[in-house]
Formats: structure tokens, C-alpha cells, sequence
């Protein structure tokens, strides 16, 4: 597996860099320097004032649902050990012996109460804590006592509604505090089940040859469906019973701290309540119970909302949850400036019939994943992105600038690609940590608006 | 329960070579056609045990014969991106082997596995997909042909590919 090492950049040059954003309200002008996707020292300065900074997806409580289950992750280039230990309390720590730091598991996932540095034999609980060492007897007391050989945990990890976040920033502002006003939206994809929603077995793993921030704006971007998905949109059309009559329309809506999401109807079938022909009339019969579950739970305006409604959200820096034709999870992180590294997995209700769960996943797969209908062409749209950067030093540009000055922005303006970069020229320009990315003015402010 | 499938290696591995050659010409609609009208064609997510349900676990590609169809559909047009201008491959198929015949619906299916290695070129990058074949073939009127073709990856997961837009 390719690990990012992010090496320390040195401080700011000397001599001011262009800015890297170049903002004109009054000419309704958003535009982000190229160098942004291209320059190494870009990338280390992230990791420093970005992915060091924020709370980071680690993975969802359901992924270890039984006490003692644990899963292995990367998460900005470290290991993550994630368990649940015996009591049933969720441990984020990293995954390196305190002896001399060999990973203590080396599995993806699994159930163990203990886990055994193979190198000399260090044993560790759930929580992290040393339970035992070979030779325990040569060690002074004071060195058994000191703390020195426990695991290290994580910094800060916290959880909203199911999903669990870490920060390498120990004094990071509380979770919910961070997700402003993304915890409405989490608990709106939390309110689509009775039971607690579930991570669905099988994990889509893959790599992009082009900048991770590419795939945030990408994510979000509700503009280049006509264009980039023709097939997939040509392929609904040829498909019997693949579309209702909904116009495709819809709103984009800031959440502050460069949060946005677009909330949007859209034609296709939602396995959570939007029935299509093609689910045929068992179908119809299971979206009309989950409707009346809905409804029941929730009233009508929310319930509707759920059912009906696509949202594709972006939690700053690199997390993805879109509830749109089935609900996909996916981190992406960079391990060079051309290359990001996706993890991407698939969110259902788990009280969902077993028809309701294939459907589900059948939709999904249709449009979602490396081997979809519709993901494929966005990968071959970001690295036609990339490949178009090596001329970043001529026609140095990027231009978000759709729907600005607009009171209400559509779901295909570009107001969710500008808190984004406003954001993220704000954490750079905070940490001094590159060249170029400069405090932004109160005008540049409003031009996000 | 009586062997109602006679054949032999070769006659697979005929069928099975047939299939790359038509898969790395680019002949798709020809390639379709060794496929029986209730076929499948399914690539399991990497970290997925053996014998996993589509129906359960989230897979890279699970398609039915009408997805399989509109898949080929797709891949003929300029409209899908990621396959324009088309990749080059190269599908390489060994260690053919025969297992069980087991009744299907819609009659006797024959097992046979293999390992393949197939290779994509695009724009300055050969990317190599590796793993085993497990198909299920049936004995038509037009001759022997697939009734499921199931690739099982070896890799950790799609790096640095990103993508399955080619047939494996």
C-alpha cells in the first residue's frame, strides 16, 4: 500500500507568492491558481494546516458492532488501530508498538481481545493499555508504572450520530461544534432508519491520478452531470422503468465552516422512498411501508424530505456522504499532488428487507463506484484535469464562478466549490503554511455568499 | 446426478480464449453474444470473503444480463469518457480447470475456473488487473456458452487503477 509522507515544508518564502486565490466580487469573478494541484510544497503545507487541523472520518460505529471487533485504517498517512473493547467503548489509537513500533495488527479487521506485537512479543488490550511484556521482570517498576507502554491514542476522537471522526490537533474545537451545520444533515441520513444505519460489507478501494481536491469539488459539482454522465443519463432513458417525471432541480446551502451541501429531486429511484418502474410492484409495496415508517417517525415535511430529497454533502476537509440513488460514504487523501488515494463504502438502514437491501445495492452500483456506469468518466474528468495542469505555468487558472451574486444558488451553481477553497485558504493563510495562500479580505469573504 | 455436460478442457479453453480475443479487439457485441440471456458478470470488492452475495455485500461490478448489455452499450460510445479514445488490453487467461456440473434453471451448468491477468494501457500508464475466474457454462444451441463469469481480484484494491471501465 502507497503511504503519503508528508514531509515538513520549510516556512513561507521570503518574497510573497501570487495569491492562490484570485476573488472580484464586483465582476463575479472566482478563480484558483493551478499551482494549488501541482506544487509539492502545496501539498505538505496541507497536511500541516489542513489534515492536521480538522476532524477526519475515521469510520462508522457499526463497522464494529460486537465488543472486541477492531478494523485497521489510514487516515492522512497514519495507521489507525479502531476497537471496540470489551465494554463496548470505541478506541481510536495509533497502530505502532510503544516498544519499538512495529504495527501491533497487521489485519484489516477482525474480533480480539488483545493484540500481540509479533516482533517481541508486547501484548496489548482493546483500550490501548500494555497487558503484557516478555521479560516483564527485567523492567524497574518505575518504568511498568510510567504510561510509556501503552499504545498511543489518537489525539481527540469523537462521534455525531454514528460516524466517528478523529483530529491530530489536541485542542481542536468539540465535533459538533466543527460540523456547524452538517449535524443536520447527519442526522437526517441517521433519521432514514429505525434500527441505526449500518456500513454494507465490502469496501471500494482506489486510487486517482489527480489531486484530492478534484474529487471534493467533483463530489459536490452538480454541473458536468448533462456532460461528463451522457451515457449514464442515455442509459436510464433506454431502461425501462429507470426514471420517474421529477425535474432535476435544487438548491445549494453553506454549513459553515466550508461545509456545503446540495440538496436537490432528481429522477431516478431512491431505495428510500422513491420508487421507479423498474422496482417493479414488490418494490412499490416496500417503498410505501418505509414512506409510512417515515412518515410515522418524522411527519410529512421531513419525512418527504428524506425520501425525495438528493443530498450530496461535503464535510470539510475530505468527507463525502451523498444520499442520491443509495447513500455512499467516501475519504480521499492525497499521496502526491497528482495522486489521491479513495476509500469509498456504502450506507443502508439495517432493518432493510432483503429485497430492499439488493435494490439498494443494484442502484448503487449503477452509478456509484469504479466499476459503475457514472464514476468511471469522473475519474477520467479529474485526470483530464491533472494532465491539463502541466500547463498550470501558461493558462494558470481553475474558475468556480457559477451563480455568483445569486440570492438563492442552484444545486449546479459553484457556490459549494467556493466556501470549499475559501476555507481552505483560510487554514493555510492561519498556519503561515505556504506561499500564496493569503488571509482573505472582507470582500473576498462575500464573493462566496 | 448424471454428467450431462460432456466436454473438455480444450473445448473451454477455446471458449475462453475466444472471449479475450473478442474482449481485446474491442468486438463487444460479438463478445455478448457467448453469454446466455440470464447471465451475470460480477467483480467482488477486494476485502469481500469467497462466495459473497451481491444481494448483501457491495461489489465493484454486479450486473445482470440487461446491465451486462447496457454495459456494452456504453462502452461502444464516444460518451463514455473513460474508455475514449479506448484503451488497449490484453486479457491473459491460464490454469484452466474443470469443476462439477450442478443444475442451474435452466439446465445443467458446468464449473470452471481459471487465472487471469489482464492488462490496460491509456494515456502512459499500463495498469494490471490479476485474480481468478470462476464461470459457469451451459451447453446452448449455438454451443457451449457463459452463464456467470465471477473475478475474484488478488489486489488490495484498485491502486493505482481507479477504475473498471474495461471487461475483465
Amino acid at each position: 500500500m502507497v503511504s503519503p509522507a508528508p514531509a515538513p515544508a520549510p516556512a513561507s518564502a521570503s518574497t510573497p507568492a501570487p495569491a492562490l486565490l484570485r476573488i472580484d466580487q464586483a465582476r463575479g469573478v472566482f478563480q484558483v491558481s493551478r499551482q494549488a494541484f501541482v506544487d509539492p510544497a502545496v501539498m505538505a503545507a496541507e497536511y500541516r494546516a489542513v489534515f492536521d487541523t480538522c476532524w477526519l472520518y475515521l469510520g462508522h460505529e457499526s463497522e464494529l458492532a460486537k465488543p472486541g471487533d477492531f478494523l485497521t485504517r489510514q487516515v492522512a498517512g497514519r495507521n489507525i488501530l479502531f476497537t471496540r473493547d470489551g465494554d463496548g467503548a470505541l478506541h481510536a489509537l495509533f497502530n505502532t508498538c510503544a516498544h519499538r513500533g512495529a504495527t501491533v495488527s497487521r489485519e484489516r479487521k477482525g474480533n480480539s481481545r488483545s493484540f500481540t506485537c509479533f516482533y517481541h512479543g508486547w501484548t496489548f488490550n482493546s483500550d490501548g493499555r500494555l497487558r503484557g511484556r516478555p521479560g516483564a521482570e527485567h523492567y524497574t517498576a518505575e518504568h511498568s508504572a510510567s504510561g510509556l507502554t501503552d499504545l498511543t491514542p489518537v489525539p481527540r476522537f469523537e462521534r455525531y450520530a454514528g460516524f466517528c471522526f478523529v483530529s491530530f490537533k489536541a485542542d481542536i474545537v468539540p465535533l459538533p461544534e466543527y460540523l456547524a451545520g452538517a449535524t443536520e444533515y447527519l442526522d437526517l441520513i441517521a433519521g432514514h432508519s429505525e434500527s441505526g444505519m449500518a456500513i454494507v460489507e465490502g469496501a471500494q478501494e482506489y486510487s486517482i491520478r489527480a489531486n484530492w481536491k478534484l474529487l471534493a469539488e467533483n463530489s459536490v459539482d452538480g454541473y458536468h452531470a448533462v456532460t461528463t454522465h451522457a451515457s449514464y443519463l442515455d442509459y436510464l432513458m433506454n431502461t425501462n422503468g429507470g426514471l420517474v417525471k421529477v425535474a432535476l432541480e435544487g438548491r445549494t446551502h453553506s454549513l459553515g465552516n466550508g461545509h456545503a451541501v446540495l440538496e436537490y429531486r432528481a429522477p431516478w429511484g431512491r431505495p428510500i422512498a422513491q420508487w421507479i418502474p423498474m422496482f417493479g410492484e414488490q418494490g412499490k409495496t416496500e417503498m410505501e411501508a418505509i414512506y409510512a415508517k417515515l412518515l410515522a417517525r418524522h411527519g410529512e415535511d421531513k419525512a418527504k424530505r428524506i425520501a425525495f430529497s438528493n443530498r450530496n454533502l461535503l464535510i470539510f476537509p475530505n468527507l463525502v456522504i451523498n444520499d442520491i440513488m443509495a447513500i455512499t460514504i467516501r475519504t480521499f487523501y492525497p499521496v502526491a499532488p497528482n495522486q489521491m488515494m479513495v476509500n469509498g463504502w456504502a450506507l443502508a438502514p439495517t432493518e432493510e428487507s432483503d429485497w430492499a437491501r439488493k435494490y439498494r445495492l443494484y442502484n448503487f452500483l449503477e452509478f456509484l463506484g469504479p466499476g459503475g456506469f457514472a464514476t468511471p468518466d469522473d475519474v477520467e474528468a479529474l485526470e483530464a484535469c491533472q494532465n491539463g495542469y502541466a500547463n498550470a505555468g501558461s493558462a494558470g487558472w481553475n474558475d468556480i464562478s457559477k451563480g455568483m451574486g445569486k440570492a438563492a444558488p442552484s444545486y449546479d451553481d459553484e457556490l459549494q466549490m467556493r466556501l470549499f477553497w475559501t476555507r481552505w485558504n483560510e487554514c493555510l493563510a492561519q498556519a503561515g503554511a505556504v506561499a500564496g495562500a493569503v488571509p482573505v479580505t472582507a470582500a473576498a469573504a462575500s464573493a462566496t455568499a | 446426478m448424471a454428467d450431462t455436460i460432456t466436454t473438455t478442457r480444450a473445448e473451454v479453453e477455446d471458449l475462453l480464449f475466444e472471449e479475450a480475443a473478442l474482449l481485446d479487439d474491442w468486438k463487444l457485441e460479438e463478445w455478448l453474444l457467448l453469454y446466455t440471456d440470464d447471465a451475470r458478470y460480477d467483480v467482488p470488492s477486494t476485502d469481500l470473503p469467497a462466495g459473497a452475495d451481491p444481494g448483501k455485500a457491495l461489489f465493484y461490478i454486479a450486473d445482470d444480463r440487461m446491465r451486462l448489455q447496457q454495459r456494452v452499450v456504453r462502452l461502444m460510445k464516444k460518451s463514455a469518457h473513460a474508455e475514449y479514445p479506448r484503451s488497449r488490453t490484453r486479457h491473459l487467461v491460464s490454469n484452466v480447470r474443470l469443476g462439477p456440473v450442478q443444475a442451474g434453471t435452466q439446465g445443467d451448468e458446468l464449473s470452471a475456473s481459471a487465472a487471469f491477468a489482464t492488462y490496460r494501457t491509456k494515456g502512459g500508464h499500463t495498469d494490471t488487473f490479476v485474480g481468478a475466474l470462476h464461470y459457469r457454462l451451459r451447453r446452448t444451441a449455438q454451443g457451449l456458452r457463459i452463464c456467470a463469469k465471477c473475478c475474484v481480484l488478488d489486489m488490495d484494491g484498485l491502486r493505482p487503477h481507479g477504475r473498471i471501465s474495461i471487461i475483465l
